[in-house]
């Protein structure tokens, strides 16, 4: 069975009827770590949202653990853990308090979950007494992840918890989840950064609403339409519009401080583009797409 | 119940290590209850008098001196020239004029009466009124004066004089403290109650803690009452404080009985509590809540009949008043600590109040929803 079903969701907001979801369709597995990737506004909130009964859907059916989200919100409440994008536990209370206060509204203790969250809290554990608001930021998202983990939900709703914290952190968020993949807790996480795909079993690529791919991070690499070569260059804004100028060229963008070029596949006269810059000492290497390439493929078609 | 409980036990938590709030549930009523009182007197004195005296005689000069010796009016100035007074009129230096015209002694003692012009600089309407009334009744007294002097002390008993002597009911003294203080004191509870309930709930809204509280099993009845119970309790505390503070500074003790009081209150606050729920259901950020509750604290202060009797206002804004849960709490104030009315006295008041409480707490309640 699958844990986690959204089946043609549509979403718009305000009078204007902004479209927030367009037909959305996935399915996550049970004990899955499901990425939904893509940039600010693309929807994952709404996803998200929606999931955890706080938005009914304008269209469409949505279930969580074969329960329906709107008809069977209650269950739905007592059985998954969200944390939202934004940090919201009581900045005012420390965090032991925190912990105490989201085991007791779920009507448990933290003690009969102690398993569940000690590897995170032992992190935490030398600031238990410290008010939530002065945590660092790594500290904080370990901190929701407990909260959110205390219950024991069959579901973890995360919502860009990396956003907005250190690389460090982020790498022992990311080892956390994993960890928690073992434990049997469906993960749907959402995420801007396109490297953290790479993490997850299977990823959603999704773009203003719209579902653009749903694929394990390989899958998405390897659909990438085109032959991709990486450029490098001293004057890199230069080399980059003279290369979007240019006939043969399909896309170039900016990855740092290089660029991807992309041809058609089998293109083979690329040292004639390159004789046509101006810029000298250029260093070319053909290169495996990234699902960072594979987004932007889908974005513009 | 065990949810109720410990969101009570956070809620406090809370507001404890809140230093703003606790100085503004602990500080502001003795503060106010101390400062307002002395600041919001009804009794207007120096008064700025100018007397522009032309006349230079006896009788002018005793005027002059029955004036001052009042003890409501600062002399400015006094000359001649009526052009300079109207001047520092002008400038805001004086507040009245009492002109005095050339030939006053002789007009008064050949034809037996005299004019004199008074001049107000209405700008402070209080101020002008009062001062004109005092100065007139000044005035009259020295006409007594005159005609007695004037008739000879042999047939002074002969002048019939009708002297009112007013008994004041329940305020003996009219010591204007004893219907100020109660009034301010439900000002006071009114406004702790009210602001603090609308932020406490929408700064969870700001924070976001409220999403997540929305995706718990919590039932909605619990999460207002674990909101409204330390509120209602902190409101009590307010109003018990503000009533030591009046017995301690102002020798306040009620007439009637406690108990009738603290039935009211604890009604009263449910009423103040409950607006303060549904502004905080209507804003999404604590300066909305704060603008909005503002709003009606100002209709509901202004309107309430602590400044200005209701009685006197136009039928529109009586009819407003009507509406005016504050209103009924100053009344009900007024009438158990002065007056010492018991339950039956204020039965009418007790059932509106309780009547907006259920209104505005349904109203809230309904309006609250854990998801949109």
């Amino acid at each position: 069975m699958s844990a986690v079903v959204l089946d043609h969701i549509q979403k718009w907001y305000g009078k204007e009827k902004t479209i927030a979801l367009k037909e959305v369709s996935l399915e996550v597995e049970e004990g899955e770590l499901f990425g939904l990737i893509g940039p600010d506004g693309a929807g994952k909130s709404s996803i998200f949202r929606i999931l955890t009964t706080l938005i009914l859907p304008d269209g469409g059916k949505a279930s969580v653990l074969g329960k329906d989200v709107v008809d069977a919100y209650k269950f739905i409440r007592e059985s998954v853990g969200y944390m939202p994008g934004r940090f919201s536990l009581y900045q005012d209370l420390t965090v032991e308090e925190n912990l105490h206060f989201f085991a007791t509204v779920f009507g448990t203790t933290i003690e009969e979950n102690y398993d569940l969250i000690k590897d995170i809290y032992v992190f935490l554990e030398p600031f238990k007494h410290r008010p939530a608001g002065k945590l660092s930021g790594g500290m904080k998202q370990k901190l929701a992840l407990c909260c959110a983990l205390i219950h024991q939900p069959k579901v973890l709703f995360l919502d860009e918890p990396t956003t907005g914290v250190d690389p460090v952190s982020r790498k022992e968020f990311w080892d956390m989840l994993k960890r928690l993949k073992s434990k049997n807790i469906t993960v749907l996480v959402s995420t801007p950064y396109m490297d953290e795909a790479g993490m997850c079993d299977r990823v959603a690529l999704i773009h203003q609403g719209k579902i653009l791919a749903i694929d394990s991070p390989e899958g998405i690499s390897k659909a990438y339409p085109f032959d991709l070569y990486e450029v490098k260059s001293d004057k890199i804004s230069v080399t980059l519009n003279q290369l979007r100028k240019h006939i043969s060229v399909k896309s170039c963008y900016s990855f740092g401080d290089v660029l991807h070029v992309s041809f058609e596949k089998g293109f083979t006269a690329i040292n004639e583009v390159l004789d046509a810059i101006t810029i000298d000492h250029l260093e070319v290497k053909k290169i495996e797409a990234g699902v960072e390439d594979s987004f932007m493929a889908y974005m513009t078609n | 119940m065990r949810t109720v409980r410990y969101l009570l036990v956070k809620e406090f938590k809370q507001i404890f290590r809140n230093r703003s709030i606790l100085a503004m549930i602990v500080v502001l009523p003795v503060m106010q209850l101390i400062v307002m009182p002395l600041a919001a007197d009804y009794e207007v004195k120096n008064i700025n008098l100018i007397i522009v005296d032309q006349d230079r005689s006896s009788k002018s000069e005793d005027l002059r001196t029955e004036a001052i010796s009042s003890g409501y009016f600062t002399l400015v100035d006094y000359g001649s020239d009526y052009k300079s007074a109207i001047q520092l009129l002008d400038k805001d230096k004086a507040d009245l004029i009492l002109e005095i015209p050339n030939g006053f002694e002789k007009r008064l003692i050949k034809e037996n009466s005299a004019q004199v012009l008074i001049a107000v600089n209405a700008i402070n309407g209080v101020k002008a009124n009062l001062g004109s009334a005092y100065l007139n009744n000044i005035i009259n007294r020295y006409n007594e004066q005159i005609k007695i002097s004037q008739s000879g002390s042999e047939t002074s008993a002969l002048i019939a004089k009708l002297d009112m002597v007013p008994k004041n009911r329940f305020n003996v003294y009219m010591n204007y403290r004893w219907f100020m203080v109660p009034g301010i004191l439900a000002i006071l509870v009114t406004m702790v109650g009210g602001f603090l309930t609308a932020l406490n709930i929408v700064k969870e809204k700001e924070i976001g803690t409220i999403e997540q509280i929305n995706v718990t099993p919590i039932k909605r009845r619990h999460f207002i009452l674990g909101k409204l119970l330390p509120f209602w309790i902190l409101g009590l505390f307010v109003f018990s404080v503000g009533m030591l503070v009046s017995y301690l500074v102002y020798g306040i003790v009620p007439s009637g009985s406690l108990l009738v009081l603290y039935v009211y209150v604890a009604i009263y606050l449910l009423a103040v509590l409950g607006l303060g729920l549904l502004v905080s259901t209507y804003s999404d950020t604590q300066q909305q809540a704060m603008f909005i509750m503002f709003f009606f604290m100002m209709v509901f202060i202004l309107m309430g009949g602590l400044f200005t009797p209701i009685e006197s206002m136009p039928d529109w804004a009586i009819v407003v008043s009507k509406f005016n849960p504050m209103s009924y709490f100053i009344q009900v104030m007024r009438m158990v600590i002065l007056k010492g009315s018991s339950f039956v006295h204020i039965q009418s008041q007790l059932f509106i109040t309780a009547l907006f409480g259920i209104v505005l707490n349904f109203w809230a309640i309904m309006n609250y929803s854990k998801r949109n």
